[in-house]
């Protein structure tokens, strides 16, 4: 049994956050606590990759460094499995963490940055020479950086310090692998080309894996779950796609997809969802006013449609057009619809109409900004 | 280009003009100086060119004197200097109250006179008619026997000596090494940190090879400074260092332009230029010990 067969099965770790709290003190001697993380309840399930989203500041790093142990939870509890880890140091949690910078040691070529932590290993644990030299080069194999083990740091791209990054977090084979925005550093295109690649790496290992982003379209495109945050509070869970399609509130309805969903001011009444002076669709939701979310993709260029906006620009994007245009009830300066390239959009006297795909329009109640059926 | 580089030249010229007058004909004229045997000050005359200036420095026992102090100097002082310095910026960074206050204290020698502190090294340790020195009170309590540090054996002035440097230097030095220290990126830290690295290695493997740089720095500086040593002995022994026994390089050569047995600077220079060889071999040793010992 090949050490990668042993790791999958080690790898089967669940970690389940219980009521999870971090508070930081407040500035100056008075200072009112910040809330970093506010009652964090979560089950990352075991072997799959889970992406903690949320914009900067909303305590997606804080709950990452609070798994691995580096920061002690004010309130609440940790499990990896069955085991409370809440008050064990990072070292005895079996946890692999990349950082967002790398954190690789500059002086040390790339082969003794990932026999660093072998080399920590003390008592029972301990291997030998050559079983350290094994595992350094079955990681290195793993992430594709075996040519490089005599380079430093500095001498490697930032795609390569990534890779040496993971190999250096998983050599230990730990139980959970954690990554502070492993993408940020990188341009866009190494970013595809490395989601992928980590995307992969879970795979081929099974470990229970947790990265932390902004970017949303990063956590989508890779993740078997993400975790909306914001403000230190798990605002939704779920799977990438059953979060985009049924967002709970206006919050997560605008901060996934790309481009952004089109927000109006709109109102129900008499069974019909109106946008200005345009009854859209009909709706069955009690009357009042509320916020109308409209996907990109929701639109459908239609002589007959019942959304009258004013056309700006058409913008081809090969497979696709993106139409903007410009509606009073927007609450952005410009509205952007995706539609087939091969549509008509013919805008009459500067209005282009459309009708809406029911499912891709999000209502939302104006004072809770939470999400209302229809 | 041909124009820009005549305007960078105009640039230049004032600090050229100033270095060439202080300091390199000074320097020319030391190395002249310095092969010109048996030069009259005052008539400016001299009676051949060679080696016997170097001759006699060489065979002076004062200068071997001088030499040996120095060297004894150097070899006590840079290590013990720089690895205290070490530790107390160590124990800087890891506390967080009074950290400032503390930084303050430390650094306050570096900012008071030379002379001044000589005086107080002078309480502590001087035996006068009516008191044996602060020191020499605290041996007594730990039932030990007055020690002359001023005025009686050689250890016990090189003691006081080298007590006195490294306190002198100190500070600097920790400036030095807590801002390097503090530049340490924290993620290395906790990288290790997850890695369950034990306290000596992460010193040992992360934080000295990352502040490698201003190691060297200083040990590389330290050892010119100590080099040079002069002005420490003067405030301690007063200025006739020759009959202390405790005379430097520096204060030989000093002692042969103006002191009593002085009005040699062809003596002067030849010790100047020994001093020169000495400082310029070690620094080169030194220089090509950290480049094999830092990576970037």
């Amino acid at each position: 049994m090949g050490g990668r067969e042993k790791q999958r099965i080690k790898g089967i770790m669940k970690i389940v956050l219980q009521n999870l709290t971090k508070k930081f003190p407040g500035p100056g001697k008075r200072g009112e606590d910040v809330v970093a993380v506010r009652d964090f309840n979560y089950e990352f399930p075991d072997g799959k990759l889970v992406g903690l989203l949320g914009p900067s500041g909303c305590g997606k790093s804080t709950t990452l460094f609070m798994i691995c142990g580096l920061e002690k939870p004010t309130e609440g509890k940790i499990f990896f499995g069955q085991d409370n880890v809440t008050a064990l140091a990072p070292e005895d949690r079996g946890v692999g963490v990349v950082f967002q910078n790398y954190a690789l040691y500059p002086h040390l070529t790339v082969e003794q940055n990932i026999l660093f932590p072998l080399q920590n290993l003390k008592g029972a644990q301990k291997l030998s020479k050559q079983e350290m030299q094994r595992r350094a080069e079955e990681a290195a194999h793993l992430v594709q950086i075996e040519k490089l083990m005599q380079r430093r740091p500095s001498e490697l791209s930032g795609g390569q310090q990534q890779r040496v990054a993971i190999a250096r977090a998983i050599v230990k084979m730990p139980r959970v692998l954690l990554l502070d925005e492993p993408l940020s550093n990188l341009d866009a295109r190494l970013r595809l080309q490395t989601r992928e690649e980590i995307r992969r790496i879970q795979r081929e290992t099974g470990i229970t894996t947790v990265f932390v982003t902004h970017d949303q379209e990063e956590a989508m495109s890779i993740s078997d779950e993400i975790v909306v945050m914001k403000e230190g509070v798990v605002q939704q869970t779920g799977k990438p796609q059953q979060v985009y399609d049924s967002p709970v509130n206006l919050f997560v309805a605008k901060f996934l997809g790309t481009p952004p969903i089109n927000v109006f001011e709109g109102k129900i009444s008499g069974g019909m969802l109106w946008i200005g002076e345009d009854a859209v669709l009909p709706a069955k939701a009690p009357d009042g006013e509320v916020y109308v979310g409209i996907r990109p993709e929701g639109f459908i260029p239609d002589e007959n449609g019942a959304l009258r906006c004013e056309f700006r620009s058409l913008e081809v994007m090969g497979r696709d057009v993106s139409v903007v245009s410009a509606h009073p009830q927007a609450m952005s300066a410009s509205i952007r619809s995706i539609v087939a390239s091969d549509s008509a959009v013919q805008p009459e006297n500067g209005v282009v109409r459309f009708s809406l795909k029911p499912k891709k329009v999000l209502l939302f109640d104006k004072k809770t900004e939470e999400r209302v059926l229809f | 280009m041909k124009e820009n580089q005549i305007k960078g030249w105009l640039y230049l010229l004032p600090a050229l003009l100033f270095l060439g007058f202080f300091l390199v004909y000074p320097l020319i004229d030391v190395f002249v100086y310095s092969f010109e045997e048996g030069y009259n000050f005052a008539s400016q005359t001299y009676n051949g060119v060679g080696l016997y200036n170097f001759s006699y420095v060489l065979h002076d026992p004062y200068f071997l004197q001088a030499v040996q102090n120095t060297f004894l100097m150097v070899i006590i002082t840079v290590p013990i200097s720089t690895g205290l310095a070490l530790l107390i910026a160590l124990g800087l960074s890891s506390i967080t109250p009074l950290r400032k206050l503390y930084q303050t204290i430390y650094f306050l020698p570096y900012v008071t006179n030379t002379l001044a502190v000589g005086l107080v090294f002078m309480i502590l340790f001087k035996k006068t008619a009516y008191s044996d020195g602060l020191v020499n009170l605290l041996i007594n309590w730990f039932g030990g026997k007055s020690v002359d540090f001023i005025d009686g054996p050689y250890w016990a002035k090189m003691f006081v000596m080298c007590f006195y440097v490294i306190w002198v230097v100190l500070p600097f030095k920790i400036l030095l090494l807590t801002s390097a220290l503090a530049s340490v990126n924290q993620s290395y830290y906790n990288a290790a940190r997850v890695d369950g690295t034990s306290e000596s290695r992460i010193f040992w493997r992360i934080t000295l090879p990352m502040i490698s740089p201003t190691v060297f720095y200083l040990i590389i500086t330290g050892f010119i400074g100590a080099f040079k040593q002069y002005s420490d002995a003067v405030a301690l022994f007063g200025t006739d260092l020759n009959a202390a026994g405790m005379n430097t390089i520096v204060g030989y050569v000093y002692d042969m332009l103006y002191g009593n047995s002085g009005g040699y600077p062809s003596y002067a220079s030849a010790a100047a230029i020994l001093l020169f060889v000495i400082v310029l071999t070690i620094t080169v040793i030194n220089l090509l010990f950290s480049r094999k010992h830092t990576h970037y």
